[in-house]
């Protein structure tokens, strides 16, 4: 295992149900069988954590060559080098033993199978069977492997034993004991990833109880990873709770736009509504995880004060109007400006193609009043990084800008002295989020707006416009550490909703002519035209990771802790 | 290999088909004489005169959800029907029990039981799938209505078609 890492591994030949295969030595069983394209069915090994062994469900066969007696000659390889394997008598767990030399793994054996079936015959038996309101039901590893390795009925005649049910042990997690097969994934995910060792089993032997420790809660920053990682539903969200079987999820991959780690996450939406988000393995960006602050920050999405049509003022009353309506005021208000009378301001919540129109958009304006409104918060030493801009580093490399929020300060100035006379303010909210004042904005005689919800900037400005929230669009962002990862569209808007890019296209077009572009992939050409670090690049070659684009310098706190875990052979990774 | 229909070898009066012809008439007489007489007489007057008591045993009418007879409402809302239904008739919408409910221990129940009764194929999969024993095709065939609206059975509507149902598998109540 301490191999894992170094340059040059030492490979070594295995026999995986008959044939033969070549691992990195030191490679576990299990990850060994995968690798080889064979699942071996398991519940407490993770590969990000450390592996106890305590489920026995990865059980398999396993063989070496043998010994020879005193005096008896050395058996012979065969013509590839093989030498033939004395299978033992009893099974190996596959997810704590490792590879070695001439090793032969049987997992489609009599045995194998019987194990399983004894496995799953006594995790069955105290287990309840209420799958119709089990929010597991349907990504259950429990229901999944009892169709493939259970027995179908249950020789149990006797009373289950009765646990404690619905237990509060969080704010944000309810734990149904009765559930629990006792795989541990929770108490070592809280003990060895976040830090937190606040679950434990109580009452061992057959009334095995896990607990939160008298006194504590489970309440740390990451603690819906558990639910995430509880191979059944013994561990279930709050958040989530019977609001939609997962079968209706439509699964999304995209990024969770909370902060500037851009968490690679599955956004799980239902009829245009998202239900739920989940970390997605990105193992160099969120490792497996993500932050429960991150997690459920998308009930915006389906708020009240969602904006549906364009709006415009008219007799300071605002009024639903067309989008070609909406376009044709404000270019007309903004054409009548002079250059440099016009000031931009784009946000940092925007993707790369957003960012690039507003690029466009401001040098058709010939406006040098462009920045995004830095958001600053405080990091921590897992996930969360101190910038809560999802994008800052694209924004800073597509709008030029070197330090965020300098130019702020100038267009405020510049408002106050009557030299800017207009304001293009894009996903923003300049009032809550930045400083600015309803009586700055009222001094000036236009103000455009995009924004998803209802809020005091847009009471202050003249049209308003429905943009796109982060589910309803397509893109790219750049996080902290300079990678480029995709967006995805899981949902469609509100009502009459557009993205960014095509507000900002249709208003750069009406103030100035065509500009060729209908798709997302059209921006994304000729924003590869134009920034030299984007050249050669298209949106389906960023794929489902990511790419690392420009060097910032940053590293993940968390991902170095995995590394070193994984250098010392404690966990897989 | 070419399948060979062995044929009825004919004799020479079938070949005529006259006495065919003749036996079958005879045959339309008889039910003829019998339907004027009155005694053989198979048209029902609907809607004067009901199919209700003529409906064999395992017709399926409008799907409705039942109680027990504890009157609890056996829904759980699990979404099994509404995920197998083949035209999307049925909505739910769940929610959990509160903690000062008597069924507080089955935790979850629809907040929003609706069939869309202009939809329903009457399959009667939802039936079958219930794990709950709680969705029942019924009897009622004459499902009427104005408005597209009133086409919508909710929740109330689905337990008074339904009723009690006694006699079911009683995994919550503890009766066993």
């Amino acid at each position: 295992m301490s191999d894992e890492g170094k340059p040059a591994v030492e490979m070594v030949d295995i026999q995986i149900d008959g044939k033969w295969h070549k691992v990195p030595k030191g490679t576990r069983m299990i990850e060994a069988c995968r690798q080889a394209g064979v699942e071996v069915p398991h519940y407490c090994y993770h590969p990000k954590l450390t592996s106890p062994g305590n489920c026995r469900m990865c059980l398999v066969e396993m063989g070496m060559p043998a010994r020879p007696r005193p005096g008896e000659d050395p058996p012979q390889p065969d013509e590839d080098g093989h030498l033939p394997i004395s299978w033992m008598p009893r099974p190996v767990i596959a997810c704590a033993n490792t590879v070695a030399p001439n090793m032969g793994i049987r997992t489609e054996s009599d045995l194998t199978h019987a194990c399983r079936q004894g496995v799953m015959e006594l995790l069955l038996i105290n287990h309840p069977l209420d799958c119709p309101i089990c929010d597991q039901a349907g990504e259950c590893s429990l229901q999944e492997f009892s169709v493939e390795h259970g027995n179908g009925g249950s020789r149990f005649r006797e009373q289950k034993v009765k646990k404690p049910k619905n237990v509060d042990i969080g704010p944000r997690i309810r734990l149904d004991d009765e559930r629990c097969i006792m795989c541990s994934r929770c108490i070592r995910f809280t003990d060895e990833i976040a830090d937190d060792p606040v679950l434990g089993f109580t009452d061992r032997g057959s009334h095995t109880t896990l607990t939160v420790h008298p006194g504590q809660q489970l309440a740390n920053n990451y603690s819906l990873n558990t639910v995430d990682i509880c191979p059944v539903g013994a561990l279930t969200s709050n958040d989530f709770r019977f609001q939609m079987r997962v079968w209706f999820l439509k699964e999304t991959e995209s990024l969770c736009t909370s902060c500037g780690r851009g968490c690679n996450v599955t956004i799980g939406s239902r009829e245009d509504k998202v239900f739920r988000m989940t970390p997605r393995e990105n193992n160099d960006v969120n490792s497996a995880w993500m932050c429960d602050q991150g997690r459920l920050n998308f009930h915006y999405l389906a708020s009240d004060l969602r904006l549906t049509d364009p709006l415009i003022r008219v007799d300071g009353k605002h009024e639903a109007a067309t989008w070609a309506e909406a376009i044709r005021v404000s270019s007309e208000a903004l054409g009548r400006c002079q250059p440099n009378e016009i000031a931009l301001i784009a946000s940092g919540r925007m993707t790369n193609e957003e960012l690039f129109m507003a690029r466009r958009l401001a040098s058709v304006m010939k406006t040098e009043f462009v920045d995004i409104v830095p958001r600053n918060g405080e990091a921590d030493d897992y996930l969360v990084a101190a910038d809560k801009n999802p994008n800052t580093t694209g924004a800073k490399l597509i709008l030029g800008i070197d330090e965020p929020g300098k130019a702020l300060e100038e267009i405020r100035k510049g408002i106050a002295q009557g030299r800017i006379k207009a304001l293009v303010v894009l996903q923003e909210n300049l009032i809550d989020d930045a400083g600015f004042t309803a009586e700055e904005l009222g001094k000036l005689d236009f103000v455009l707006h995009t924004y998803p919800l209802a809020n005091p900037t847009a009471d202050a400005a003249d049209v308003v416009l429905p943009g796109a929230a982060f589910s309803e669009k397509r893109g790219s962002m750049i996080n902290v550490t300079g990678r480029l990862q995709r967006l995805n569209r899981a949902t469609d808007g509100p009502g009459q909703t557009l993205e960014t890019w095509e507000i900002v296209r249709d208003l750069i077009q009406a103030l100035g002519g065509g500009n060729g572009i209908y798709l997302v992939e059209d921006v994304f050409k000729q924003l590869a035209a134009e920034v030299s670090e984007f050249e050669g690049l298209s949106l389906s070659k960023i794929g489902s990771l990511g790419i690392p684009l420009v060097e910032t310098g940053e590293t993940v706190p968390l991902l170095a802790r995995e590394q070193e875990r994984i250098a010392k052979g404690i966990i897989v990774g | 290999m070419a399948i060979v229909v062995k044929r009825p070898k004919l004799k020479w009066w079938e070949q005529l088909y006259l006495p065919g012809i003749i036996k079958g008439l005879g045959i339309t007489l008889r039910h003829f004489f019998k339907s004027v007489g009155g005694s053989g007489s198979v048209t029902m007057q609907y809607p004067e005169e009901k199919w209700n008591d003529h409906l064999p045993e395992h017709y399926r009418g409008a799907p409705a959800l039942v109680t027990d007879e504890q009157d609890r409402e056996r829904c759980v809302s699990c979404q099994l029907c509404e995920f197998i239904c083949p035209p999307r008739a049925i909505t739910i919408i769940p929610e959990e029990i509160p903690s000062d409910d008597q069924w507080a221990k089955v935790e979850k129940r629809p907040k929003k039981f609706e069939i869309d009764m202009i939809r329903c194929i009457y399959c009667g999969l939802c039936e079958e799938v219930c794990p709950e024993q709680a969705i029942y095709l019924r009897k009622d065939y004459s499902i009427t209505g104005l408005t597209r609206g009133e086409m919508v059975h909710d929740k109330e509507k689905l337990y008074e078609i339904g009723g009690k149902r006694v006699g079911l598998v009683n995994k919550w109540n503890e009766l066993k």
